[in-house]
């Protein structure tokens, strides 16, 4: 059973404006998911509505099975959320900020376990410094301290390194990492691709409150594994030699550029074999080059292309 | 599983010493303002006009404006701590982890109207001892002051928490008291039995519902009353009832807390 399960979930705010279309999502047990998206996509609104900040206007969330408005308890004690603005109340200390988030979930005090996360986001030695005098970068590790004290099933974290240094988020990274081997899942927000394509396990794309992909990272990295060259020819040339039709081939630019495209980790590419073959159909050329797509050119791409069909 | 049903004591708790903290954070502040004005009361109300009006139903005037005293600021700490209490995580954003948190609205209720009734009840006891310095106390019906005192607390509190949600500015946060609470609290019979009224205006008075519960405590300290205790006590109540009803039908449409 998924540890969430979305279904048909659609929020249209108060201003008529809809967020959310029809969303359906599963959210495996001890995966990392990266929701990935542009501004105003509806990231936010997705986490906060599973989160209890925002009612959904249809549709049905579950957490572990349990419905977030029929049994909210339940379901909001499994979760954590680190929201995407640093609200934090300044003039209260850090561990007493903390231990607030623990009691709120209902948990009894634990001194130890605090002092665990607080060390592992190295907030031990601001532990009674007051939230106004932190660093954004150190308020940003309270509100993961404050998610975290409640020990969550799943961990939600809207845009963790938005504004956050490098150092600040290898640490992040490999917090992640750590959760992950306990178990929890984690559910992360981006716009930042490198950040999807190091942590996650599963990538979504959000697009004008539509999920317009769900995919394995290694399935994306296996398209991005693919190469092209292409080959700037001297003649034109109107359809692809029959002998040459192992290949896969493609002709552009009106026939003056043939588009090979070829798995760089396949054990052999094909290339020289394909030269060959082109000297021996007597086709010559002038120039060529390869290029590579990135995670990032997957991306632009799909939001680009639902773009111009919506 | 049974978890719908059993309390969330725990976050009751932390909200409770959350609100409280600020409280004892600004300790002297929070002690001295009530000590400083009821002295000031004191001196102005009790020694200066109290040397001319010589008594009200047979108690001095500067022993029968004790309740009223401290009514006035039962009424004004109460609305003031709880409806700063809960509007300010909802301007400062803080409000998301209480809206993700497992907890009841009656526990966020309990929390929250708790820490502001608390706050104005020790303001209120403060007030006292301070009376005591300058006149010599009478409490003839002691469980009735301090019921009195807690439904009091309690009402307004609550009432202060229905504005804290209602407001969508620091100056909304202000106008209910500003502009219904401190007219009707000082026409309510705080300096003066409503009797001394002439008839017009003591028929005014009784629509005013802070009139029944500054007559109610002054019943509960000097035995007599301008309206009738069950009178009093019955206004109370049912002031408490509709305050209960606005706060449960606001958590149930998450009017002004959710989006
Ligand atoms: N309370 C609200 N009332 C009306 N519209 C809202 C509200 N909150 C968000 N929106 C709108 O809903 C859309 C989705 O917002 P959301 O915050 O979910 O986007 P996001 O994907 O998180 O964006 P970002 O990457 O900028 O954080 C936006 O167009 C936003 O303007
Ligand atoms: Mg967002």
């Amino acid at each position: 059973m998924p540890i969430i399960s979305i279904s048909q979930l659609s929020k249209t705010y108060t201003s008529g404006f809809t967020a959310l279309r029809d969303i359906d999502l599963a959210i495996e047990a001890g995966e990392i998911f990266a929701l990935l998206g542009p501004n105003g996509a509806g990231k936010s609104t997705l986490i906060n509505i599973v989160c209890g900040i925002v009612t959904p206007s249809s549709g049905t969330v579950l957490v572990d099975g349990h419905d977030i408005a029929g049994d909210y308890r339940a379901a909001r004690r499994a979760i954590g959320l680190v929201p995407q603005e640093l609200t934090t109340d300044a003039f209260e200390t850090v561990l007493n900020t903390v231990s607030f988030s623990r009691g709120l979930f209902g948990l009894r005090p634990d001194p130890g376990h605090i002092e665990r996360i607080l060390r592992a986001l190295s907030l031990w030695d601001k532990r009674d410094s007051r939230l106004m005098t932190l660093s954004g970068g150190m308020k940003r590790r309270v509100l993961i301290a404050k998610a975290l004290s409640h020990e969550p099933r799943v961990l939600f974290l809207d845009e963790p390194t938005a504004g956050v240094d490098v150092e600040l988020r290898q640490d992040m990274w490999r917090l992640v990492r750590e959760l992950r081997q306990q178990g929890v899942t984690v559910i992360l927000t981006t716009h930042y691709i490198e950040e999807a394509e190091e942590m996650a396990d599963r990538i979504g794309v959000i697009r004008r409150g539509e999920i317009i992909l769900v995919e394995e990272k290694a399935a994306l990295m296996r398209k991005l594994g693919r190469k092209q060259l292409t080959l700037n020819l001297q003649q034109p040339i109107t359809a692809i030699p029959p002998e040459l039709a192992d290949y896969e081939l493609a002709l552009a630019a009106d026939g003056r550029e043939l588009v090979y495209t070829y798995d760089t980790r396949a054990e052999r590419t094909g290339i020289t074999g394909l030269l060959t073959g082109l000297a021996a159909a007597g086709i010559r050329f002038n120039d060529l080059h390869t290029e590579q797509s990135s995670l990032e050119d997957i991306f632009v791409g799909l939001v680009r292309e639902e773009g111009a069909r919506a | 599983m049974s978890t719908a049903y059993s309390m969330n004591w725990p976050a009751v708790r932390a909200i409770y010493r959350f609100e409280m903290g600020r409280f004892w954070r600004t300790a002297g502040q929070s002690i001295l303002a009530p000590v400083i004005s009821t002295t000031l009361y004191f001196v102005v109300f009790g020694a200066a006009i109290g040397s001319r009006v010589s008594a009200v139903d047979g108690v001095p005037y500067g022993l029968f404006i004790v309740p009223g005293l401290i009514m006035l600021s039962l009424l004004t700490q109460s609305i003031a701590n709880a409806s700063f209490g809960i509007y300010f995580p909802r301007f400062a954003g803080t409000i998301y982890e209480i809206l993700s948190a497992p907890i009841s609205p009656l526990e966020v209720v309990l929390g929250f109207v708790g820490a502001a009734a608390s706050k104005s009840i020790l303001i209120g006891l403060i007030i006292l001892a301070t009376s005591a310095l300058f006149v010599p106390l009478r409490i003839e019906h002691p469980v009735w002051m301090i019921g009195f005192l807690l439904l009091t607390a309690v009402t307004f509190s609550l009432f202060g928490f229905v504005i804290g949600l209602w407001a969508d500015g620091f100056e909304k946060l202000q106008l209910v008291p500003l502009l219904v609470v401190t007219p009707l609290t000082f026409l309510g019979g705080s300096f003066y039995a409503i009797g001394m009224l002439p008839p017009f205006w003591h028929a005014v008075s009784l629509l005013n519902p802070v009139v029944y519960l500054i007559s109610g405590f002054r019943w509960a300290f000097f035995g007599k009353a301008d309206v009738n205790i069950a009178i009093s006590l019955g206004m109370t109540a049912l002031f408490l009832v509709i305050c209960l009803g606005l706060v449960t039908y606001i958590f149930r449409t998450g009017y002004r807390l959710k989006s």
